[in-house]
Formats: structure tokens, C-alpha cells, sequence
């Protein structure tokens, strides 16, 4: 009996080693050695001069990335049916760390945002924690209301907790994009709970009417007060409101349009000398245009597309809906995150603050993204494929 | 806990979704990347680059036989770069002690902050030299070229001079300004967004490419030498102004300008001593003024010269001819005006040789009225008298004459003796020169050649003929040797020539013009001048004063020229 029980473990230990997704892992460790080459080519100039130290934020990344590697290893280890007792307290915890940056001695503001707590020597995005938070407690939530689920109206409720949050962020933390990708991973988790296409599809349709509308409406107004709206102005017309915002905008194309089909070659922007104010963050994949053309922004967007298919491909795969939700959250985390940020950076859509991920610099972006790719693996090692 | 197949659907149709968005973006990507290359890459060029002006050097201006007129000479500007000074002590002491400027006005500008700040310029080349080989951090050495007049005041109204970017203001210098200016190179440097150059990026230079020198006609000692000849007449005159032209008759050139005063060329905008003035308005008239060419810039009333123009259109027209003979009472009735001569006892009878060695008014006043006045309008059409000569100076005058329906008996009098009407003296000149080179009307110039351009001048034939032309070389040989222009006579040389003697306007208020045109040798002329001295004290007559002055200038210059005795 013992016996049995020991080959029992030992085959579940190799059928894991056979099931668990190296390709994931491989895409996101090639993407991480991107960030880091072209985090170091974008900030060295600016950190050399500011810093005096060519290497601060490289440096800064590399024991952010330390963390978030021992998270990983973690993640991987356990069970994520683990992350399901916590149940939702997930929700309360999200709440909290929006919240957070409130307590006077603990939040930090920068920019005029209050998006920052500080622990000791750390300064954390509690909205990080947020997004991958919220994936596991709608995960659990969907697992929780079984056939329920196909209730339009309990949608409702899971959008409506989740719009709480977002509201929370937007107010609180004064983070638009991070709001609308917590509401957005939240959406896509729903839709592909419930059975029904038609709901989702008009309401996707009735949104892009509505921001049709909007912006048509405000296209001709130019003396607008407010900064979300002036913002919009800036996205229609970057070069006239170059002064109040369209700058940055205006550099990022610069940028983009001078690397051509091969760019500049790695390590030549000119753009990143300072032009493009902070190009590390939200604007790095300007950077990479420049110096890296076409052929190179593109290979990185092919490499996001195969890091999608493999999370959609454990998704398919995952031994039961909990892991495939967490599966469909992650991926919908990743997919809005970089086609916002591409977006932006192409002036396809106004400018909203979001990061690209693996690639901007962010400490606390890194390590929650590798926590929420550790519980991914983990439910790939445990996926099931029938013969 | 088991997943549907619907939701294996869903997350397909998601991930087609997903990847459609993609494609879009990479679309996007390309068309920016693509189509919009062009503008983006420029408008960043724009942004990076830096452009400095490289000044090209100034072509030369050299005289006839090759003596630099003008030439440049390398001067520094020196300025400081706010961000790459590491010892702000250090730079202002050093630049205080080179530049002899005071440490705080050094101070003050070292401790702008601003992307580049000049601390002086027009620096000679060996400060410049000096502040380079303290190899200070963020003091920049420019070398740049300045215009330099090596002979100060020599031709200044003639030459003209630059300003601080080295464009001709005034004289020949504005006037081949294209031919003189040459081609300004550039420094484009790329730039970070502070605007400091980057180490690494290869500095894309565009040399600059040199002016022509300019070729002229004066011939340097000749116009020292009248330039000289003209201070010593100013002042032993104590006249208000002298000038001397010396020209080819023949094509026009010309040898010598001599305007005096004259002004420092490297120095214009300096005042003589004395000047007084309320305001820049007024310094600026008084500049102005000084640097007047009035030889081209100013008309005066010719007076007895024009003579021979009233002369030789008679002869052309067979009207007189030198059998002809006049009795001089001392005045002539032209209508119900008396007009009178300068001589008031009268010249009594005179050939036609002898009223021109006179210089009689009353005879010309007689000689004027018989050419009359169509016919005499007619010549100043044909012999180049109205309008300008076309001289390559800026801002020549025109002739002032009357206007035809409104000439009078009385006007044509006083026009057949030089009077009532305003002329240049270069058109004065030049009109002489037809009358005694045969009839060619040439078009007096300084410009010779500048780099593969030789310049070209007009020369028309006049309505004076080669034999009327022989007629008044002789005659007018003949005011030298015998009649008003005794003084410019020269030892073993026929001088041809004509005086006068105007009184500015308004009449009576005692104020003369006095010249003498005078050419050599009489029968074959090679060289015309003209002295011209405005406001003289003391003995006014044009054959006193401003003929000796022509007769010294060509004892000394007819050798140099090598014209055969």
C-alpha cells in the first residue's frame, strides 16, 4: 500500500514535469532579458546624469527581479489551489492596499498621485497587488457560483464588486489605467464564464459608440478645463498642444518614425538623450522602435503573442475551471496591458500612464507579474491532456 | 469544478480577438515606422541637431597691380558652456586677466546658466590662442574672420566697409556683396535634450566656402598720392571738402576716388572729433554724411567745364566754327536779364579759341542760344548727360536739368555756361571724356575681375565725332598752354583741360565751387582727372586753385603711368 501510494506520488511528480509549460517560462525569461538590455539602453544616459551611476535603475530592477524570483520560485511550488482557501478575503486585501496609500506615514505621493506606500527601503504599487488579487477572488467567486454563473445578473455582481475596486483605484489613486485594467480582466473573465455571447458583444458594442460619440463631441472644443478632457484634445491633435502634454506624445512619434524598418541599432536613440522625459516607464517601447525599427517592436509584440497562446493554451488545459479562470485572468491582465501601452506610445488612443509589462522598468510591476505567472505554471504542471 | 466546452470556445474567439488587435497595433506600428518615417526623422533632426555658423572669409579687394585693399584678419569669439565648467573660479579669473575685463562682469556671465553665453568677441587671434592653451573646461575659442582695411582711410568712400556679420554696407563692398561674400559653411552637431553635444556622434560639416577677391581699378598709389594731393588742398584752402577722380578716358576705369575728408575704414562709425549731435537720429545723419562718396552720391552746378559741352556741340552741329569771333562787352542781354561776365570790363573781340581760353560767358551765352534749345536737349540724349553713367557705386545721382517745356531763352543762356542745372562729377567726367576721346561714351567703373568673372562695360558711341573731338582736344590744349588753366601745366607734357569756377546757391552768399578737368597728353589722351574743391577760403577761381592742383597730380603721375612725353 505504501508502495502504491509512492509510485502514486512519484508518476503525479513526472506527469507535473511533463505538463509544465516551458515555452511560458522560456517566452517570459527572453522577455525579461529584453527589459533589461533596453532598460539599460533607454535610462543610462539620463541615470548617468542624474544619478551619476549609468547602472541606478538597472540596479534598482535587478533586486526588485531577486524578489520576485524567489515569488516565482513560491508560486510554482504551490498548489494554487492554496490561493482558493483565502477565498474573499482577496477582495477585503484589495480594498485595504488601495487604500493603503491613505495611512499618513505609509503613502507616498509622486506626481500629485498617491500611488505609493513605503515599507523601510521599499516603495510598492499597491495597485499591482490589486490586478493580480482581483484575478483569484473572481476566479474563486466564478468556482463559487457554479451553474450560477450563467445568471446575467450575477455578472452584474461580479462587475459591480470589481467597479467598486476600480473606482477605489481611479479616486484613490488617482490611476485611471490601472482601474481600467482591473475592470477590463474582470470583463473578459465573465465572458468567458457565461455561456451567452449576445450580452457582451452589445455591451462592447454599446461602449464603442459611446466613446465614438464622446470623442466626435469634444473634437471641436479647445477650452476645456478639465485634464481628462484636455487630454483627449491632446491625443487628436499631439503636434497643437505640444506645450501642455502633447510633448511627450510628440517625442514618442519622433521616435518611433525615425527608427524605420531596422532602427537606429540597439543602444543609438537619440530620443532617449532626454527628449522623451522618464522613457524608461510608460514610453520605452518608442525607445525600442527607434533603435530596434520595425522588425524589432514587431518580433516583441509576436513574443506577447506567444506568451497569450500559451496561457490560453493552459486555460484550455487546466484540470479544473479555478485554474483556467486564473489562466484567462492573467491572460486578459497581459493582453489589455500591452495593447493599451502600444497604443498609447502610437498615439492610437489618448495618453493614460501604463507600463509595458516585463519590459518598463517597475519593481512592483515585476514581481506581482512573476507571482501571477508562478501560479499559471503551477496550474500548467497540474493541466490535463487527454490522449 | 469541471470547465465547459463553451468556455474553451470563449477563450478561443478571446484569443482570436486579442491577436486582431494585435495585427492592427503592428499595422500601426508599420505605417508610422513606414509612411510617416520621413516626417518623424526629420522633425527629430530637426530637434537634435545644432547648427553653428561657420562665416566664410571675404574675398579680398585688391587694387590694379595687386596691393590688398581690404583683406581679413582671424579674430576669436570667446564663450563659456554654463554646464561643462568645472572650475567657475578658475574660468573667470583667467578670462578677467586675458580679456581685460573686470571679474564680476566675467562672473556675471559664467554664472548664467544658459546653453552658451559670449563673454567677447572680436578677440585678436593670439588672446585667443593664449585662453586656448589653458585648456579650461567649458571655454570655447571660435575663430572667426573680420573685415581689415590695410590702409585705414585710404578709398574709404569708394571701398565701404562690412558689418558684424561681415555683409558689405556700403561702397563696393555692397555692391559685389555676392561676389564678395562667398559661401557660409555649417557645424550641425547632434544634441541632447539640454542642448550639449554628444561625444559620440560625428560632427556632420558643411565647409565653408570663400569669397572672391575683387579686382578693382584704382591703382593704390595713384590714389594715395591724390588722396594726399587732396589734404594738402583742403587744408591750404581750408575748403569744406576736395575731391580728385583720375580716370581712363578711354574705358572708363578708374585709377583714383579721392573724397576728403575720408573716414576710417576700420573704424566707421567713429565721429571726427568735435562732432556734436543730440541724439542717434541726428549722430546718424552726421555719419551719414561722412561717409558720403560725393563725387557719385552728390550733384553740384558745373559751371565753365560744361563749356565744353556747349562747345563741342556747336562744332558737331557746324553752328560755330573757329573762324567765328565774338566781342565781349563785359555782359550779354539775353531778353529783358543782363547777363554778366566774370571779367565786368568785357573780353572785347575773341576767336571762337580765345572765348573757350576765356572762359566768356557772354560768348557761350551767344554759342548756346545759336544751338538752341531742342537741339541742345537733343545732345543730352545722345551724349550721355542725362540719368545716371552707371558707375559701380550705390546711390549714384542723376542729372537735375530742366524740364524741356520750360527752358526759356534765358534758361538756354545760362545752361550754355554751366548754370542753373545740378550734375555729378563723375557724369561730369565722363562727358568730358567723350567729348576728347573721340566720342565714345564709356561707363566709368572700378570692378575689374572677381574669381572667373571678368566684369563688362558698356561703351556707346556719342553724337560727338572723332573729327569735332580732335577739334577740342586742341582747343582745349590750348586753355593750358595759353587761357584760364595756365597752372596745371607740366613740364614736357601737353595738358589738355577746362576750369570753373560756381557759385553756390542761394547766389551772393560768398560760397564757390572750384574744379579743373584737365586730360594728358592733349593730342592722345590716356588719363582724365578732375579736382573738385568745395567751399575753399581766400582766391575761389577754378584755374588758381584747382588747376595747379591737377598739375601736380600729373607731373607725378603721368611718369608713373609711363605716358610719353
Amino acid at each position: 500500500m505504501v508502495d502504491k501510494e509512492k509510485r502514486e506520488k512519484i508518476k503525479r511528480k513526472n506527469k507535473a514535469k511533463e505538463n509544465f509549460d516551458y515555452a511560458l517560462l522560456l517566452i517570459i525569461v527572453i522577455l525579461i532579458g529584453i527589459g533589461f538590455v533596453m532598460l539599460y539602453s533607454t535610462s543610462s544616459y539620463t541615470s548617468q546624469l542624474e544619478y551619476g551611476d549609468s547602472f541606478y535603475y538597472v540596479k534598482k530592477l535587478l533586486i526588485a527581479l531577486a524578489v520576485a524570483l524567489v515569488g516565482l520560485f513560491f508560486t510554482v511550488k504551490i498548489d494554487y489551489h492554496f490561493w482558493f482557501r483565502f477565498k474573499w478575503l482577496w477582495y477585503i486585501a484589495s480594498v485595504i492596499a488601495v487604500l493603503s496609500v491613505m495611512i499618513p506615514g505609509l503613502g507616498k505621493t509622486v506626481n500629485n498621485a498617491r500611488r505609493w506606500i513605503v515599507l523601510g527601503p521599499l516603495q510598492i504599487q499597491p495597485a499591482e497587488f490589486v490586478k493580480l488579487a482581483m484575478i483569484i477572488v473572481i476566479a474563486w467567486f466564478i468556482c463559487y457560483l457554479k451553474k450560477n454563473v450563467n445568471y446575467i445578473r450575477t455578472m452584474f455582481v461580479i462587475l459591480a464588486f470589481t467597479a467598486f475596486v476600480s473606482i477605489l483605484i481611479w479616486a484613490v489613486n488617482d490611476n485611471l489605467s490601472t482601474a481600467i485594467i482591473v475592470f477590463g480582466i474582470a470583463a473578459v473573465m465573465c465572458f468567458v464564464a457565461n455561456k451567452k455571447y449576445t450580452p457582451f458583444v452589445a455591451a462592447a458594442g454599446t461602449l464603442v459608440a459611446l466613446v465614438s460619440v464622446f470623442v466626435v463631441s469634444i473634437r471641436n472644443m479647445n477650452t476645456s478645463e478639465s485634464f481628462r478632457i484636455r487630454r483627449i484634445l491632446v491625443w487628436l491633435n499631439p503636434e497643437q498642444y505640444a506645450s501642455e502634454g502633447g510633448y511627450q506624445v510628440m517625442q514618442g512619434l519622433y521616435a518611433i518614425g525615425s527608427g524605420g524598418l531596422f532602427g537606429k541599432g540597439l543602444g543609438k536613440s537619440i530620443q532617449k538623450l532626454g527628449f522623451i522625459p522618464e522613457a524608461q516607464n510608460d514610453m520605452i517601447f518608442s525607445i525600442i522602435c527607434e533603435e530596434l525599427g520595425l522588425f524589432g517592436a514587431t518580433a516583441i509584440l509576436i513574443l506577447f503573442v506567444m506568451l497569450l497562446w500559451r496561457l490560453v493554451n493552459i486555460a484550455i488545459h487546466a484540470k479544473d475551471l479555478f485554474g483556467s479562470m486564473i489562466a484567462v485572468g492573467v491572460f486578459a491582465h497581459i493582453a489589455i496591458q500591452v495593447i493599451l501601452n502600444v497604443a498609447v506610445v502610437t498615439n492610437t488612443i489618448p495618453n493614460t500612464g501604463i507600463t509595458l509589462p516585463f519590459i518598463s522598468y517597475g519593481g512592483t510591476s515585476i514581481v506581482f507579474l512573476l507571482a501571477e505567472m508562478g501560479i499559471v505554471l503551477n496550474v500548467s504542471s497540474q493541466c490535463e491532456y487527454k490522449e | 469544478m469541471e470547465q465547459k466546452i463553451y468556455q474553451k470556445k470563449k477563450i478561443l474567439v478571446l484569443m482570436i480577438t486579442f491577436t486582431l488587435i494585435f495585427v492592427i497595433l503592428i499595422v500601426r506600428l508599420g505605417y508610422l515606422m513606414i509612411f510617416r518615417a520621413d516626417y518623424y526623422s526629420q522633425k527629430a533632426k530637426d530637434l537634435h541637431e545644432r547648427e553653428r555658423v561657420i562665416k566664410a572669409a571675404r574675398g579680398r579687394i585688391l587694387d590694379r597691380n595687386g596691393v590688398v585693399l581690404a583683406d581679413n584678419k582671424t579674430v576669436c569669439t570667446i564663450s563659456v558652456i554654463h554646464s561643462q565648467i568645472t572650475d567657475a573660479n578658475e574660468v573667470v579669473r583667467v578670462l578677467a586677466k586675458e580679456l581685460s575685463m573686470t571679474e564680476d562682469a566675467v562672473r556675471k556671465k559664467v554664472e548664467r546658466v544658459s546653453s552658451i553665453e559670449k563673454i567677447k568677441s572680436n578677440v585678436s587671434k593670439e588672446i585667443g590662442d593664449a585662453i586656448r592653451a589653458y585648456n579650461l573646461a567649458g571655454v570655447k575659442v571660435d575663430e572667426d574672420y573680420k573685415r581689415y582695411y590695410v590702409y585705414d582711410e585710404l578709398a574709404s568712400k569708394v571701398l565701404g566697409f562690412t558689418g558684424g556679420d561681415n555683409q558689405g554696407i556700403l561702397g563696393l563692398e555692397v555692391k559685389y556683396e555676392e561676389y564678395l561674400s562667398g559661401e557660409a559653411g555649417k557645424i550641425l552637431t547632434l544634441t541632447d535634450s539640454r542642448g550639449i553635444e554628444l561625444d559620440f556622434s560625428r560632427e556632420n560639416r558643411i565647409e565653408p566656402e570663400a569669397g572672391d577677391d575683387l579686382y578693382i581699378s584704382i591703382d593704390y598709389n595713384i590714389q594715395t598720392y591724390a588722396q594726399q594731393l587732396a589734404y594738402t588742398t583742403l587744408e591750404k584752402k581750408q575748403a569744406k571738402a576736395v575731391s580728385i577722380i583720375v580716370m581712363n578716358p578711354n574705358n572708363g576705369e578708374i585709377y583714383a576716388m579721392a573724397n576728403v575728408p575720408e573716414y576710417n575704414l576700420n573704424d566707421p562709425f567713429t565721429l571726427p572729433e568735435g562732432s556734436i549731435f543730440n541724439n542717434e537720429t541726428e549722430k546718424y545723419a552726421l555719419l551719414n554724411n561722412m561717409w558720403r562718396n560725393t563725387c557719385v552720391n552728390d550733384t553740384y552746378e558745373p559751371g565753365s567745364t560744361f563749356k565744353m559741352i556747349t562747345a563741342s556741340i556747336g562744332l558737331e552741329e557746324n553752328i560755330v566754327s573757329l573762324d567765328n569771333s565774338y566781342t565781349c562787352p563785359g555782359y550779354k542781354m539775353v531778353e529783358d536779364r543782363r547777363i554778366r561776365c566774370h571779367k565786368t570790363q568785357g573780353h572785347g573781340t575773341q576767336t571762337f579759341a580765345q572765348t573757350l581760353m576765356n572762359s566768356c560767358n557772354p560768348a557761350f551765352i551767344e554759342w548756346g542760344l545759336r544751338v538752341g534749345t531742342d537741339r541742345f536737349f537733343e545732345y543730352f540724349d545722345t551724349m550721355g548727360i542725362n540719368g545716371k553713367t552707371g558707375i559701380d557705386l550705390p546711390g549714384e545721382a542723376a542729372t537735375i536739368m530742366h524740364n524741356k517745356k520750360n527752358v526759356g531763352q534765358v534758361e538756354l543762356a545760362t545752361v550754355s555756361f554751366g548754370q542753373s542745372f545740378q550734375i555729378t562729377p563723375i557724369q561730369m567726367l565722363r562727358t568730358t571724356a567723350s567729348i576728347i576721346n573721340g566720342g565714345k561714351i564709356v561707363t566709368p567703373h572700378f570692378a575689374i575681375s572677381s574669381g572667373e568673372k571678368t566684369f563688362l562695360y558698356n561703351t556707346k558711341d556719342s553724337s560727338i565725332s572723332e573729327e569735332t573731338s580732335a577739334t577740342m582736344r586742341s582747343l582745349l590744349e590750348s586753355v593750358v598752354s595759353e587761357g584760364g588753366g595756365k597752372l596745371a601745366q607740366v613740364e614736357g607734357y601737353s595738358i589738355g583741360g577746362k576750369t570753373a569756377t560756381s557759385e553756390k546757391l542761394p547766389r551772393g552768399n560768398g560760397k564757390y565751387i572750384a574744379s579743373f578737368i584737365g586730360f594728358a597728353p592733349a593730342n592722345n589722351p590716356q588719363v582724365i582727372a578732375m579736382c573738385i574743391i568745395d567751399e575753399p577760403q581766400g582766391v575761389y577761381y577754378g584755374g588758381t586753385i584747382a588747376a595747379p592742383v591737377i598739375g601736380e597730380l600729373f607731373d607725378n603721375i603721368l611718369p608713373y603711368l609711363e605716358i610719353e612725353k
